[in-house]
């Protein structure tokens, strides 16, 4: 399929626009939640509390013989959300910290689903088949009623998001602050945690159950890599997860056998990845860059003193010395590579192979770099020093 | 019971126990979910072995590369959180689902013949140990028997040559860094133990009960003790009472073995969790009530001693007025005032309290606080 053809037929084909809308859908929803998840410390949330989606899915599937998206989201939402609970009762009443109380629950209520899931294949049949889905997701069984039915869920945890806007942000940032203020801080809470299981569970039946805590972690991350401001992490979190969510559904979709989640989660990474390593600011590759050019004026400007106190001590200022002695003095930096360069700059020579003496541009160089060394150490300006 | 029945539990205790003795310093040193990365990655390194080196499966170079790549995640999640640009548990969330997804599709894409299939690795299934066999010395085991088996006797080795070191790193990093300890070692030997026991496990009983046998029966003794090595045989014994009554309740509804067993560390977790004498929920509810009762009566028998022998006395001491002093509601007025004369601690006279002996040097104790 041509690429036209195939932008065409997101908007013709029944099953790729549903798929593409009701991904985005999902994937801006987790997005936003997830950075509010990322800010507190939950990220891991969303693993342990789609895993505990699972029994959910299959009790209800067994009380009602229902697959729709609403009856499953009811269990799916239900269990996870008594997930989550688990895990502050278990954190706020005992001695066990947060990462055992999800571990705990996320494995225990995963193997209870497991259990519930072989009981329906054995005694249902192949009407499991359905469910199966709800491991690792399958976006070309969206129906038009699914996306209807993640549009109507995903406006209700958005509408709230922007309702209790100011209210989030503080337990954010100061829960301590919010609660001196008088604000109902534990109903706030779980209200938040109650709004990051909504999103994961919207997001079952395409991502499945074991991937779906990707799409609250992925692009909060990459979003917060391009912005210190809570707004347009939110707004950006949302915006690269409805991106990756309909791009991954869409190429999952258009291509035979592949399972959605893993698709959609690499998409998702593949942007935090890239964000991690190229956003401006925070971006590693900026970092690292800006480290390997310190480190070579660094370089430079030691051999440079090096040389010029060698020749200092000389009746002969121009008296050579062998790039061993030099590496021995400064035993820490790359000293063949910094003579080549400063070869090439015409601020050292060698008048024999491998026997080195500073030239008269070199010593202009070197009072100059030491002032500059010295200048920009003052403190007024240590915010330059810190690469 | 048929010999069947009696494998299938013994491989469940032996994976129980192997599982148990990294999980309690996984829980103890708040890493817990570091395992689950670990063991959702390792099927990476199982279908790259099998894919590009064309491994069987079963092969020990195949539990090495998945193990090597249960240790890359955790190698990649320290890179992630030394770069500083993410939180620690932001990192694991981040890391580990990129090889889990890089797998599956890998199976989706190359595999879709193969017996390598997604389900396999987080269902697992405890009931097929029986018949997977190996011969040695001529005798017929059963493969999880030598795989677990050889695993465990790794890990409880590695425990014995290591537990000093593994308890100064957990408790005290500091101190364990100042002695010479690198912690950073450790850390790494414990997680080449987690991973070489989450790919066995995975094998043969699936990811998600690898997971669960290393938390929850840690977390379970962690609730019941103080002292490490009691916390290391109990949670030995918590996953293996788990393996054994999940194999019965999963026989009794025909359910996925490994499933149940991970169902019922859940469920002596929740019983630890309520009835668990000193840190569990009720121990600790009926603690706060005597404690809030005890600070009661203290309030109380100080605010008489306060008052005695002032004009205010009479005043003071009549029941009804404690209700504005102390804004007590009338109920806890009784209650503590009970609870007061029952212990000898003050008697009634004409609708007022007066302190006794022993409600003095109570109050005095109190009042040196």
């Amino acid at each position: 399929m041509d690429i036209i053809e195939f932008i065409t037929s997101i908007f013709t084909s029944y099953t790729l626009r549903n798929v593409a809308m009701g991904a985005a859908i999902m994937g801006g929803v987790s997005g936003a939640l997830g950075a509010f998840a990322m800010l507190r410390k939950q990220s891991l949330m969303g693993d342990a509390m789609s895993h505990a989606a699972l029994p959910g899915i299959a009790i209800i599937f067994i009380l009602t013989q229902l697959k729709t998206a609403a009856a499953l989201f009811l269990g799916a939402f239900v269990s996870a959300w008594l997930g989550a609970l688990l895990v502050m009762v278990v954190v706020r009443y005992t001695r066990i910290k947060a990462d055992s109380g999800l571990g705990l629950v996320l494995a225990v209520f995963f193997g209870l689903g497991l259990a519930l899931l072989s009981w329906i294949q054995r005694s249902m049949g192949a009407n499991q088949a359905g469910l199966d889905k709800y491991l690792f997701g399958r976006a070309a069984t969206l129906v038009q009623d699914d996306v209807i039915t993640i549009a109507i869920f995903g406006a209700v945890a958005i509408i709230l998001v922007v309702i209790f806007w100011k209210e989030f942000k503080l337990i954010c940032f100061d829960v301590d602050f919010a609660a001196t203020l008088g604000f109902p801080v534990r109903f706030l809470d779980v209200l938040l945690t109650s709004l990051i299981v909504l999103a994961i569970v919207l997001g079952l039946q395409m991502v499945g159950v074991v991937l779906m805590a990707a799409m609250v972690v992925a692009p909060a991350a990459a979003a917060r890599q391009w912005t210190d401001n809570l707004a347009k992490m939110v707004i950006l979190s949302a915006l690269f997860g409805a991106l990756s969510g309909s791009l991954g559904a869409i190429i999952s979709a258009t291509a035979r056998g592949l399972s959605t989640g893993p698709i959609i989660v690499l998409t998702a990474s593949a942007f935090a990845v890239f964000s991690l390593l190229f956003a401006p600011n925070r971006g590693l590759v900026w970092d690292w860059l800006r480290r390997r050019r310190n480190n070579r004026r660094l370089a430079a400007v030691r051999v440079l003193e090096v040389l010029h106190d060698l020749s200092q001590n000389h009746t002969n200022p121009q008296h050579p010395h062998p790039t061993a002695t030099l590496q021995a003095t400064l035993p820490s930096y790359a000293v063949p590579v910094t003579l080549k360069r400063l070869e090439s700059e015409g601020l050292v020579k060698q008048p024999t192979a491998g026997q080195w003496t500073i030239t008269q541009s070199g010593i202009r160089r070197t009072y100059q770099l030491f002032n500059d060394e010295q200048t920009s150490s003052s403190p007024n300006q240590s915010q330059e020093v810190r690469a | 019971m048929s010999s069947n029945a009696l494998i299938i539990q013994g491989v469940g205790i032996v994976v129980a126990v192997a599982c148990a003795l990294p999980g309690v310093f996984l829980v103890l040193r708040r890493a817990a979910m570091v395992s689950d990365a670990i063991s959702h990655s390792v099927l990476f390194g199982i279908v790259v072995g099998v894919m590009a080196f064309e491994l069987e499966v079963g092969s020990p170079f195949l539990i090495l590369m998945a193990a090597l790549s249960g240790l890359l995640t955790v190698w990649l999640v320290e890179l992630v959180i030394k770069s500083g640009r993410l939180a620690n548990d932001a990192a694991i969330g981040l890391i580990f689902p990129i090889l889990f997804s890089l797998a599956i599709v890998i199976i989706n894409v190359f595999a879709r013949n193969t017996h390598i299939d997604e389900h396999v690795v987080l269902l697992g299934e405890l009931v097929f140990a029986p018949i997977n066999r190996v011969r040695i010395f001529g005798a017929s085991i059963p493969e999880g028997f030598v795989v677990m088996g050889s695993i465990l006797i790794v890990n409880l080795v590695l425990l014995l040559l290591f537990y000093k070191e593994l308890k100064i790193t957990t408790f005290d990093p500091s101190l364990a860094a100042a002695l010479g300890f690198s912690p950073t070692l450790i850390y790494y030997g414990l997680m080449t133990m987690v991973s070489i026991t989450a790919v066995g496990a995975f094998d043969h009983v699936g990811a998600i009960l690898a997971i669960a046998l290393m938390i929850a029966p840690a977390s379970t003794a962690y609730l019941l003790t103080n002292n490490l090595k009691w916390m290391i045989i109990l949670s030995a014994f918590f996953g293996s009472i788990s393996a054994v009554s999940g194999y019965w309740v999963s026989n009794w509804l025909d359910v996925n073995t490994s499933g149940t067993i991970a169902a019922m560390t859940g469920v002596y977790f929740l019983l630890a969790l309520v009835f668990a004498p000193e840190h569990g929920l009720l121990a600790r509810f009926i603690e706060a009530t005597q404690r809030r009762r005890r600070f009661a009566v203290e309030m109380l028998v100080f605010h008489l001693f306060n008052h005695e022998n002032t004009p205010e006395q009479a005043n003071e001491s009549s029941v009804t007025h404690f209700m504005e002093v102390l804004n007590w509601q009338p109920e806890k007025i009784t209650q503590t005032t009970n609870q007061a004369v029952q212990t000898g601690l003050v008697h009634r006279k004409n609708g007022q309290l007066e302190l006794t002996g022993k409600g003095r040097q109570l109050a005095e104790t109190v009042m040196a606080r």
